[in-house]
This record gives structure tokens, sequence and C-alpha cells, in this order.
């Protein structure tokens, strides 16, 4: 059975493009476009991998992240994190918050799909 | 039949004891066998000094031609004892704190230490008394007088008067200047003085008993021969009587011998109670027999008899030779004890404070410890009392046996008690100064000397017969005995109200207009609340140790500097472990070290104190205090500029956290910036990449995604123009193209430019024909370019099919509003807070396309031209207000 994977990120260019490579790539690929609501809808849908963009409106990806590990069950999903701010204090957070891998926008096609692969396979 | 010689024998003999005793209670002194002399008795009898030769034979004398009036010479001493007692004791108490000497050295003390006003007093107090010792000399002669009537042989008054005057000076040199007591007492004296006051009492009262049981028959006879023959007409309680009084009552605090028995020579406070009580009790048994001896004097003798030998001839004329006798040893006691305590508080006075200032700046000598001050000061001493018994013999010998001398007493009396307004308010009021006590006691001196004192010579002595009748320079307002045209019949009642209320109004005022000196306030301090401190006095450790000196040393200068100081001066004695010698050149610079810490007086005091050279005086503590003031001041200095300190700290920190606050909003709008660009760039990277990478793409998909790289291409242009405008808007370099515009035709221009993003979409657009009247005079394309946004966001977020935007304007004398509203979804509460931030990312479901920035350029750009924008809320759709000034001053705006 093909891994799922759930974008949550606000901008739909993005969304579009990650989901035309990751569908390619044999990926069930679904996504969530707001903060708000999140959270219950990542744990009713149970994905395999979660892109997480860190700008999102009405509760910040940083805040989705902590409050799911939190969650039991959830503590070791994996988790990309993408953010555009670029900025080196949100990595150490993310970090610390329990990210499984941080990149920043723009990203490569190429390595942001090994990187999926390779969090699926872990 | 006593004859001079018997008399002459029996004076000498009781001379002799007297001599005895009081060389008996030096030695009892010396050996502190105090128990008798500490006795209050004794103090009490030696008060009875105030009863000399005078109230001895004189009250007898003054009954038999005044009635009564002799009963106010012992009145005021009994109010005082009896009920001034308490001003009695703070006297005690301050002459034993202040190591007081003499009236003249209280007065001194009083006011600052004040040498002037010791030598004022000095003066006053050698005045008023000189005629009193001559008053004596003459009440002995007479005495005498009394036996020699009938002998050739006997010696002329003037050689008896002379001889009298040297035995008295040897007398007081040997038992008043024995020794240089700092307390200036004298035991033997006193004591000799004490028996003498039981001799003169028994005296009196041995006459008195002969007189009622022996020659009258007993109080009941007199009583009724006193109603024939005291003279009727005189009052009690008239002026006079309570001039007298008065003047009795200051005389008992103010006469120098009286200052000197009952403060100076007061051995314990506790004393006074004892002497409150027995002091009027002995006036009162003085006083007993006076009246019945005048009654049986004037029947007994002949017409014309010197009622005030009465005490001697009533005994005499009786044949009762060992009573007469008794008496005159009485009379004897009376005088010598007198003239005894004058001599030696005049003396001392006199030496203390004119003989050794003079002395000490004549020499210029430093160290008044020395021996040879000491010896300097007994022979001024001893000098100063035979020069007073010489005065005192000589004044006899000028006015002796005339009216002049009978009435000196009391005139006397009122010289010396015009120091009583600035001993009296000395002790209560604070601000009594020296200048106003000095003023007090000329003033009251002179009108003295005028009124009274002068014209008690008759017209022979300075004043003129003609000034005493007409005033001086002929003003009949400064007649001596009438002042100021007051007429009172007594020259003393008038002399005592004038000269007291003048002293008394020129002390006052002069001390209210005068600010004392800062010793002087301490002094002041020191006496008015006598009882407020514990007099705790220090006795001075007489060894130093070097253990002491390097304690001291240890908290003044450190542990390490008093270490280095005193190891150096130990190898430099010679002693290479241990302390040094307390020699006195290590101390001296010892307390050249400190005063570099603490102050020179400080030091001094600190180092005087440890070392036992001196007790501290009181212009070390002055100059310590003043000291401290100064570390004070410094330290008060020091704060507020503590304080100044921590509010520029204080602003410099709110300064800081300004800063810091735009710092983070810089690096907040910088994250902003390059989310909103990396963005856009996402997109078009990795579609690229899909493009440029992949073969397996169709053609529409291939269409699809070059679109959204041209779109997100044009995104980003319009984000960095945005950006890039907004910062020049902020930057306050903006130029404005000023120019007249009509309203409606900009409002025009800005829909069309607006429409050309929606050309698909029908709008529906409502301008009043208003618009087209107003002319406005400001930057046409700013203004056109808030419109812009405004209309587009209308456009934008509207949900309708048809968008309809409506316009209104409404104007006032300075500026118009323009409004935009629209009937779109409009904005949430919440929104509406946010809406003119950069970069702000509404909630309610905008389109991605906006960049956030469109309203924080329309609000820069309303700022630039003088007006605003502001969204107003209404209840359909989003509304707008512009507000643009009349007359554009934009520049200035900022």
């Amino acid at each position: 059975m093909a891994k799922s994977v759930l974008l949550v990120e606000d901008e739909p260019f993005i969304i579009e493009a990650l989901s035309f490579l990751l569908t390619r790539e044999g990926l069930n690929v679904s996504a969530f476009m707001d903060g708000d609501g999140c959270v219950e809808h990542i744990q009713k849908t149970n994905p395999d991998l979660i892109v997480l963009d860190m700008m999102l409106p009405n509760k910040s990806g940083m805040q989705i992240l902590e409050e799911l590990r939190a969650i039991e069950g959830f503590a070791d999903l994996p988790v990309l994190m993408l953010t555009a701010k670029g900025q080196k204090k949100d990595r150490t957070a993310a970090e610390e918050a329990g990210v499984s891998l941080f990149m920043t926008k723009p990203f490569s096609n190429k390595e942001i799909i090994r990187n999926i692969h390779t969090l699926l396979s872990a | 039949m006593l004859t001079f010689n018997i008399v002459a024998g029996i004076c000498l003999a009781y001379v002799a004891i007297l001599f005895g005793v009081a060389a008996l209670a030096e030695q009892w002194a010396q050996k502190n066998k105090m128990t008798f002399l500490k006795s209050p008795i004794v103090y009490t009898l030696s008060i009875s000094v105030y009863c000399t030769a005078w109230t001895f034979y004189g009250a007898v004398g003054s009954a038999a031609r005044n009635g009564l009036e002799f009963l106010a010479i012992y009145v005021g001493p009994t109010l005082v004892f009896v009920g001034w007692w308490w001003l009695l004791r703070k006297l005690v108490r301050i002459g034993r704190t202040q190591r007081i000497t003499s009236i003249a050295d209280l007065i001194s003390s009083r006011y600052g230490k004040s040498n002037l006003l010791a030598v004022v007093v000095t003066l006053l107090a050698v005045i008023g008394t000189t005629p009193y010792i001559a008053l004596q000399l003459q009440s002995l002669t007479l005495s005498f007088a009394v036996f020699t009537e009938n002998n050739a042989n006997a010696p002329s008054p003037a050689i008896t008067a002379l001889l009298i005057a040297i035995g008295l000076a040897a007398f007081t040199v040997v038992f008043g200047t024995r020794n240089l007591d700092a307390n200036e007492r004298h035991h033997g004296v006193v004591t000799a003085i004490a028996l003498e006051a039981v001799v003169k009492l028994i005296a009196l009262l041995a006459v008195g008993i002969f007189v009622v049981w022996f020659v009258a028959d007993g109080p009941k006879d007199i009583l009724q021969n006193a109603e024939e023959i005291m003279p009727k007409d005189t009052g009690v309680f008239n002026s006079r009587w309570v001039t007298l009084t008065f003047l009795s009552a200051t005389a008992i605090i103010c006469l120098p011998r009286m200052f000197q028995v009952v403060v100076v020579e007061n051995d314990a406070e506790s004393h006074l109670a004892t002497a409150s009580w027995a002091f009027p009790l002995y006036l009162f048994l003085m006083c007993l027999f006076v009246v019945p001896i005048a009654v049986v004097g004037q029947e007994i003798l002949p017409e014309g008899s010197n009622p005030d030998l009465f005490v001697l001839t009533v005994p005499l004329a009786m044949g009762q030779e060992s009573i007469a006798a008794l008496a005159f040893l009485g009379g004897f006691s009376s005088a010598t004890s007198m003239v005894i305590v004058a001599a030696i508080a005049l003396s001392t006075m006199v030496s203390n404070h004119i003989v050794l200032p003079l002395w000490l700046y004549r020499t210029h000598a430093r160290n008044p410890e020395s021996d040879d001050v000491r010896s300097i000061l007994l022979r001024s001493r001893r000098i100063s009392i035979a020069g007073i018994l010489a005065l005192g013999y000589f004044y006899y010998r000028f006015t002796g046996g005339t009216s002049a001398l009978a009435s000196i007493g009391l005139i006397a009396f009122l010289g010396i008690a015009q120091v009583l307004p600035a001993l009296f308010f000395g002790l209560f009021w604070k601000n009594a100064s020296r200048s106003g006590a000095l003023a007090g006691i000329l003033v009251g001196f002179t009108i003295w000397a005028y009124t009274l004192f002068l014209p008690s010579f008759g017209d022979s002595f300075l004043l003129s017969k003609d000034t005493i009748e007409n005033g001086l320079f002929g003003l009949s307002a400064l007649r001596p005995q009438a002042l100021l045209g007051v007429e009172i019949e007594d020259p003393l009642v008038h002399a005592v109200f004038w000269s007291m209320c003048l002293n008394l109004f020129a002390f006052v005022s002069v001390s209210l207009f005068t600010s004392p000196k800062p010793l002087e306030n301490l002094q002041a301090l020191e006496f008015t609340n006598v009882f407020g401190r514990t007099s705790q006095r220090h006795m001075p450790s007489q060894i130093t140790t070097s253990d002491d000196l390097f304690i001291l040393a240890q908290r003044i200068l450190g542990r390490t500097e008093a270490g280095r100081l005193f190891e150096a001066k130990a190898k430099e004695q010679g002693k290479p472990s241990g302390l040094p010698d307390p020699t006195s050149e290590f101390i001296i610079t010892l307390e050249r070290e400190f005063a570099g810490s603490v102050g020179a007086a400080t030091a001094h005091a600190m180092v005087g104190q440890i070392s036992g050279r001196d007790t501290v005086s009181v212009e070390e503590l002055i100059a310590v205090a003043d000291e401290t003031a100064q570390v004070m001041e410094y330290s008060a200095r020091l704060e507020k500029q503590s304080k100044e300190l921590a509010a520029t700290a204080k602003q410099l920190r709110r300064a800081n956290n300004k800063l810091t606050k735009l710092s983070q909003q810089k690096d907040d709008f910088l994250s902003q910036v390059s989310h909103e660009l990396r963005t856009p760039m996402t997109s078009i990277r990795s579609f690229s990449a899909i493009l440029m990478n992949d073969g397996e793409i169709d053609r529409k998909q291939f269409a699809h995604f070059s679109s959204i790289i041209n779109d997100e291409s044009q995104r980003l242009t319009r984000i960095l123009d945005d950006i890039l405008d907004l910062s020049f808007l902020e930057s306050g370099k903006v130029k404005l193209n000023l120019e007249n515009r009509n309203l409606g035709k900009l409002i025009e221009q800005s829909i069309t430019a607006s429409q050309t993003a929606f050309d698909t979409k029908e709008i529906k657009v409502n301008i009043p024909t208003a618009f087209q009247k107003i002319t406005l005079f400001t930057d046409a394309d700013r203004l056109a370019q808030v419109f812009i946004n405004l209309i587009t966001n209308a456009i934008k977020y509207n949900d309708k099919d048809v968008p309809v935007i409506d316009f209104s304007v409404a104007e006032t004398v300075k500026a118009l509003t323009v409004t935009i509203s629209d009937n779109g979804p409009g904005v949430s509460e919440a929104d509406q807070e946010i809406i003119f931030e950069k970069f702000s990312k509404l909630s309610s479901g905008a389109s991605s396309s906006g960049v956030g920035l469109g309203l924080s350029i329309c609000a820069e750009i309303m700022r630039n031209l003088g007006g605003d924008v502001v969204f107003t809320p209404s209840k359909t759709g989003a509304m707008f207000t512009v507000t643009i000034p009349r007359t554009s001053k934009s520049r200035d705006a900022r």
C-alpha cells in the first residue's frame, strides 16, 4: 500500500508543485491549508509523513509540531518542516521541538524527494 | 569691765580657733575624711554668709528707724530657697557640669565663653562689693569703738580698720589661696564660716532671750511697748518693701560671695534640699528678736543712742559683759565671714578673667598647664585679695561715717543685680545672646550709676547738684532721680524700676536681633538643657598603651596601613618585634596620620582621649562637628550625583529598549520580506525544475506550469516594487508634486486604472456630482495611488457578481473627507486592527495574491500628504475614509 504524505501549506502553487512531484513518486498526497484544526486533521488521517510549512494562517507550524509531539503515537511521526524565513533561530527551535528534517524555501525538487524517501523508509 | 585689750584678746583667740578649724578641715579634706564636711548643715550654715554685720547690727537699727521694713531683707532669700529652689538646683547642676568658678565665669560661659562679658561682670562685682566691704570694716570699727570710749590708749578707728583689713586679708590669703582646686572649693574656709554662722546665731539669740525675758517681762510686755515705740507710718507691702524683697532675692543668687557659697562650694545637689528649709529657718531665727531688741533698746537707752549698736549696747548697759562679748563676737563673725568669702570670690574672678588673660596675652604662653601659670595664678589671687581689701579700706576712709555708707548696702545690691536678666534668662532662653547680655548689663549698669550710685555721693562726685536737680544738659527728662519725668519718691525704687526695665529691654531686643556663634549655641543648649542630658564625665585614662593606639589606628587607617606604620616605628626605636613605645613624638605622628582620615579636630580629640593628654574641650567638639558637617555635605553631594546618574541610566535604558524594539521590528520586517520573496521563488524554482528535467509532462501541463512561473515572477516584481515604495515613503525623502486637480476627474482616473486588472468583471461605481466641483491642491498621482489601492481591494475581495462602489464627500474648512464603501464581505473585527500593518495576513480567506503592503503604503502616502486614511466600521461591506487637507502642507506634516 502506498504511503501517505500530508502537505500542510497555505500557498496553492507550492501544494501543486509538491503534489505533482510526490504523486509521481507513488505516494498518496493530500493537503491541509490552515493552522486551525490541523492537529485534529493529522490525528484523523494519520499520514505516514507530514510536510509542514512554518508560516500558516492562525497557527504556526512550530506550534502544530509541539502539540503533535505531545500526543501519544505521534512522537516519532516523520515531520519535514519548510520555512521561507531562513532564520537560524527557527531551525534551532524546530530541532528542539522534535522536527525530523528542516528545509528552507526555495528547495531543490531532487533533494526534497530524496529526503522524503529517506524519512519514510527509516 | 571689758576693755579694748580684752576685746582684742577675745578676737585674737577667736580667730585662732577659726584658724585651727579651717586648718583641720583642710587636712580632713585632703585625707578624704569628708563625712562631716559634706554635711548639708555645713552647707546651709555657710550660706548664712548672707547675714553680714549690716544685718547683724543693722537690722535692729533699721527696725528702730523704719519699723518692719528690715523683714524684706529676709523675705527675699526665703522666697528663693522655698519657692525657687529648682532655679538654684539648675544653677548648681550647671556649675558642676561646666566647672563654674564664679558668677562672672557662669555668665561668660553661658554666652560662648566670652571674656569680655567676664571682665564686665568682674568689674561690676568689684564696684558693687567694695562699698560692702567698707561697710563691714565700719561695723567692726564701730563695735570696737564701743569698748574704747573711755580708753585713751586705744588705737584710732582708722588704725583699727586698717588692722582688721590686714588681718582679714591674711586669713583669706592663707585659706583662700592655699591650693588651686579645679572646682575652686575651699573646705577650710567654708567650715570656719559655718562655725561663725553658729556663733552669730547663738549671739543674737542670747541677746534676744536676755532682752525679752530678763530686761523686759516677756513677749507680752515687748508687744505692748512696741505699739508705742515702733514707728507706725511705714507699711509693709508698699513699693519700697517689694523693691527690697526683690533686691534681696536677687542678692542671694547674684552677689559674688553668695554665688561662691551656694553654687561653687556646693558638694552635692542634695544639700540644696536641706538648705531649702534650713536656711529660711536660720533667717527666721536671726530676725526673731530684732524687734524686741529694737523696742527695749529704745526704751532703756538714752535718746540719741545709735540703734545700729543696740545688740551690743543693751547688754552692756545692763552690765551683762559676757553677753556683750558674745554679741561682739557675733558681729565680728558676720563681718569677717562676709569679707573673707567676698574676697575669695572676687579674687578668683579678677585673677581668672583679668590677670591671667592679660598675662597670657603678654607672654603668648601656649601651654596653660605649666607650673609657671600656676604660680602666676596664685600670686595674682593673693594680690587681688589684698587689693580688694585695700579698696574696701580706702572706700571706708573716703566715705566712713557718712550717711552715704549706711545706705550703700542696698545701692551695691542693685549694682550687682544688673546681671540677673542675663543670668536668669540664660538658664531658660536658648536665644539669649552674648551681645544681648552685654547690652543689658551695660545699659542697666549705666542707669544704676546715673540714677542711684553717683547721686548717693550728694553733689560731691561726678554729678553736680545742678545736674541732679535739672537733668543732664539741663534736660528735665534726664533728671537722675526722675527719668522721663516719672516722679518716684524713693530714688531706690526709681532706680530699680528703670535699670531693670531698660536692662531687660536691651537684653531681649539685642538677643532677638543678633545671631549667636556656634560655641554660644552649644553653651546655650548645655545650660538650658542641663537636666536633659546625662552628664557623663569621661575620665581620661592616664596611661596610654600602644595596644590602645594600635586598635585606634586600625580602626582609622585600616589593618595594613596601621601595621606598616607601627612596624616602621618599632624598627626605628630598635624594637624589631612588638609594638613601639608610645612616645609623645610617635603620638604626634599618629595624630597627623589620623588627621588625614578623620580631620584634624577629630584626630586631636581621639588621640587626646586615649593618651590622656587632656579632656576634649567644647571647642574641639565644635570643630569635630564642623568636620562632620562637611562630610555630610560631601555625602549629600555624592548622593545627589548618584541620583542623577541613576536618572541618566534610566533614560539610557529606556532609549536602549526603544532601539531594541526598533531593531526587533527591523528584524521582523526583513524576516517578512524574506518570506514574501522566497514564497514565489519556491514555486518558480520548483516548477522550472520540473519543466527543465521532465520530458513526460504533456502540453497542457507545460502551459499551466509556465503560467504559474509567469504569475509568480510578476508577483515577485510587485512585492519588490511595494517594498521599495514603502521604504521610500517612510524615509521622509518623498518629493511631492503639488498641483491643482479636480477631485471628480482624479477619482475617475483611479477607477479606470483599477478596472484594467479586472476587465472581465462588471463594476458599478456611484460618484456624486459634487465631486466635479471640488478642486484640490495636492500631489494628484500619490492621492490617485491611494484610491486605486482602495478601489482594487473593493473589487478584489468582493464576492458579489457585480461589485458596487459608493463614493461620498464631506467638506470642512480645513479638510475634506472622501469615503469609499463597497458591497463586499467587509473586514472582520480582528482584522480591522491589523489591516494597515505591513504584510498583514488576514484570516478571512484572502487571496494569496495580496502582498499585504497595499494599505500600509496608502497610510504612508496619506501621512506624507498631511491627511490620513482609516477604516470606518459600517453594516454592509467595507468602508474607508480618506481625509485630505485643504492646503497641503504635506512636507511639514511629518
